[in-house]
């Protein structure tokens, strides 16, 4: 599974480490304050992403899958695997921009208009950043159960409805979003997927605070929105395949951050230094995280080694998803363990300045975001293990005469 | 249609040569022969299907030389071939011979090897003995002390937990120089299975496709492999690869365990439906993916880090070993519970699948002693990386 480079893909990873020496800073092996998830640090952070994007758009280096036509490199998979190794070794603050990006971008390109795909340069230069209004208060795993209204009126869309879990809402310039243009016809059928301007009368975010304090999610309350009806993407009711395109490429997307501050071997060194490696049980649990951490690496390769042979991916990217998720909140459970009494304590007060007490409260993000981990057992019995699929009572019906719990 | 699943990190060469191995298993020694044999004594061994397999497939010197009368592939064919093993759980000592005793004679080296490996490629079945009554696995926890009479070693003592016994020609001894500890003055001895002072007792034991027996050894003659004072390295290097290859063996059993409980629930309905369809047991089945995945994901990794001679070979072996021993038991665990009241009946084979995993979970180590190695393995690579 393991392959050296070729000689083109070792001098493009040198290529690109040059570039990332000459534009970034290395990370550093520990925190110097606590992670801080105040507004004002968030709206910092959030400069700080755009600087970033348009640092790598300038370098060429922003989307280097994307045609050149696009304002992409026209690079392989491999190189952009080349270039996300190399730019994980870098303090540099990526993250949503990439995360939106990575999803916006291939479904304009797959099913926008010409007009609509004019948006890609400025969104890969981090001058507009879009936000991802699917999840409605009453469709969460069922998506296809939006009820946020689309109207027709003359040349636009007037939208009118409720959104929640959108990320980074109260900082993106436009949005991309699931409707229903026709409540008439089964619930698949009546659905459009539309772009939308968020700087405008109507639109009305506020934040939710997550259990870690942070404030990356919002509900967005949307009153007479408009849209022009050209903005509707692959046509009036048939937004659920744009929309299904969509959330597969969000999925790539989850996991692929590395932090060197919480790994298994962080917490190795930890237990050395404090004498804890003396005692068996530390060692088994170390151990044990270690080891999946490398089996989780395992299987990362093994679906870069499907890229390189331009293969679809030989293991389900569900299952890297529920792996992930899973055995990361245990890891940083154990790592909150390993500190005894300290464990007890957060921020610049327990040790590592509480980045293990972070990523336990991150969970949540990892076990529900981007499909929660049933929704993901799921798609593994029915797509890897091809069994049945439940009974469903909401195909042929009328979207209006379905059940709701609301 | 049956699940199969799809193989990876395989050329097409290799994916022929599985198909080959898994026909003649299905042929040759079908779940009914198994039985056969598991209910026949205490052996654990049927001698005609190993001598098809090593003598017209040339299975026992799959990974020898072929100037040694070997096939001359590498351990990832060895591996390939354990687990058609592992899945058919074919009575023949596969493993014992070519993965342990070959793998520890080969890595040990010295004059003698040659010929030692010559004879376990013509299907002259040997096996390793080291563990004593303590049970510990780690070699250096060996207490049998050779005792020398002139020219002559002979030994005497027991040696546990021996697997392939009954069919071995050859027993690879691990023993040490009197008075010596841990690594120093451990040795390799071969003794052949009809010297004089040469015993063995049958267990019973829980794995009942595999037994386990004691070697008794009185004053029995023993020749040294490799020189004196030099084998342990060998003797680990071996054993590391022996561990990498066992994930292998066991990650066969797993794919069949997964086929079949996957099978069972896409077919048996209640509530008029396939029991498939209810989340709690298609959740049960995704879970057994995931636990296949992950196995062979890392049971792959050894091996070809093993047959690549890479400086992380020990490291990955204990990664794969303490990951696919739960792994394992969790999925015959669950595989017997989706199959519900059949699934722990005699007649159904999901037990023989049962015990095989919590038996191959323990074989040459369980999950914490090698989650204590790997912790103390990277903790002083750290160090070594701190001092450079």
């Amino acid at each position: 599974m393991r392959r050296e480079d070729t000689p083109e893909e070792a001098a493009f990873r040198q290529e690109v480490r040059s570039w990332l020496e000459a534009n970034a800073e290395l990370r550093s092996e520990q925190l110097a304050a606590p992670l801080d998830h105040s507004p004002e640090a968030e709206a910092r952070a959030w400069e700080a992403m755009k600087v970033w994007q348009r640092t790598k758009y300038e370098g060429g280096w922003a989307a280097i899958t994307w045609p050149e036509a696009y304002g992409g490199r026209g690079g392989t998979p491999i190189q952009q695997m080349i270039f996300n190794e190399e730019q994980s070794n870098f303090d540099v603050p990526i993250g949503f921009i990439a995360a939106s990006l990575g999803m916006i971008g291939p479904a304009l390109m797959r099913y926008g208009s010409e007009d609509q795909k004019k948006y890609l340069p400025a969104m890969l230069r981090g001058d507009e950043v879009w936000c991802q209004l699917f999840s409605e208060p009453e469709a969460g795993s069922d998506l296809a159960a939006v009820r946020t209204r689309g109207h027709v009126e003359g040349d636009e869309l007037v939208i009118n409805g409720q959104k929640v879990w959108t990320t980074s809402a109260n900082f993106a310039d436009k949005g991309f979003i699931v409707l229903r243009t026709n409540p008439d016809v089964p619930k698949h059928d009546g659905i459009s997927f539309a772009l939308i301007d968020m700087n405008q009368p109507g639109v009305e975010v506020r934040p939710l605070v997550t259990m870690r304090g942070d404030r990356h999610f919002n509900e967005v309350f949307l009153t007479d929105v408009r849209t022009p009806l050209d903005h509707v993407v692959n046509g009036i009711d048939c937004g659920w395949p744009v929309t299904t395109f969509t959330l597969m490429n969000e999925g790539a997307f989850i996991g692929m951050t590395v932090n060197s501050l919480t790994t298994a071997t962080a917490m190795i060194d930890s237990a050395r230094e404090t004498g804890r490696l003396e005692e068996g049980v530390v060692r088994q649990r170390l151990g044990e995280a270690y080891a999946r951490e490398r089996v989780l690496k395992q299987l990362q390769d093994r679906i870069k080694a499907s890229l390189l042979d331009g293969r679809a991916p030989d293991v389900d990217g569900s299952v890297l998803k529920i792996l992930t998720s899973e055995w990361g909140h245990e890891r940083a459970v154990t790592a909150t363990w390993l500190q005894g009494a300290a464990g007890m304590l957060t921020g610049a007060d327990a040790p590592g300045m509480g980045v293990w007490q972070d990523q336990v409260l991150a969970r949540g993000s990892m076990a529900v975001g981007g499909g929660t981990l049933e929704v993901h057992r799921n798609g593994l019995g029915e797509r890897a293990l091809r069994l049945p699929k439940e009974p469903r009572f909401d195909r042929d019906k009328p979207f209006k005469d379905l059940k709701t719990s609301g | 249609m049956p699940l199969e699943i799809q193989e990876f990190n395989l050329s097409e060469e290799r994916l022929e040569f599985r198909d080959t191995l898994r026909r003649f298993f299905e042929e040759s020694s079908p779940i009914t022969e198994v039985r056969r044999v598991m209910e026949g004594d205490s052996t654990g061994f049927a001698p005609d299907l190993w001598k098809v397999a090593s003598e017209e497939l040339g299975l026992a010197g799959i990974a020898i030389s072929e100037d040694l009368g070997g096939q001359g592939f590498g351990l990832k064919e060895l591996s390939i071939a354990l687990g058609e093993v592992g899945r058919s759980l074919a009575p023949i000592p596969l493993f014992a011979s070519a993965a342990l005793a070959g793998r520890v004679v080969a890595a040990v080296g010295g004059e003698d090897a040659g010929a030692f490996l010559r004879s376990i490629a013509e299907g002259e079945a040997a096996t390793l003995a080291w563990v004593e009554a303590h049970g510990d696995w780690d070699p250096a926890a060996v207490r049998m002390e050779i005792a020398e009479q002139g020219a002559e070693i002979r030994l005497t003592g027991e040696k546990q937990f021996v697997v392939g016994a009954h069919a071995a020609r050859r027993f690879f001894v691990i023993a040490r120089e009197p008075g010596s500890h841990c690594d120093e003055g451990m040795g390799l001895f071969s003794v052949e299975a009809n010297a004089e002072g040469v015993a063995i007792d049958a267990k019973e034991s829980f794995d009942l496709t595999q037994p386990l027996a004691t070697l008794r050894l009185d004053g029995a003659l023993a020749k040294r492999v490799g020189h004196q004072g030099e084998a342990a390295p060998g003797i680990r290097i071996g054993l590391d690869e022996a561990t990498a290859l066992l994930t292998a063996e066991m990650v066969g059993g797993m794919q069949k365990v997964l086929e079949t409980a996957v099978d069972y629930a896409a077919e048996r309905h209640q509530f008029s439906r396939p029991i498939g369809s209810f989340q709690a047991i298609k959740h049960k089945c995704a879970d057994l993916l995931i636990d296949f995945e992950g196995s062979r994901t890392a049971a792959d990794a050894a091996v070809m880090a093993s047959a690549e001679g890479d400086p992380e070979r020990s490291l990955l072996a204990s990664v794969a070993k303490s990951h696919v021993g739960p792994a394992g038991l969790r999925m015959a665990t669950e595989s017997g519970q989706i199959q519900g009241g059949v699934g722990y009946t005699w007649e159904y084979d999901a037990h023989l699948y049962y015990r095989r995993a919590l038996a191959s979970a323990v074989m040459l180590g369980d999950e914490t002693m090698h989650q204590e190695r790997l912790a103390r393995l990277v903790a002083s690579r750290r160090l070594e990386g701190a001092a450079q």
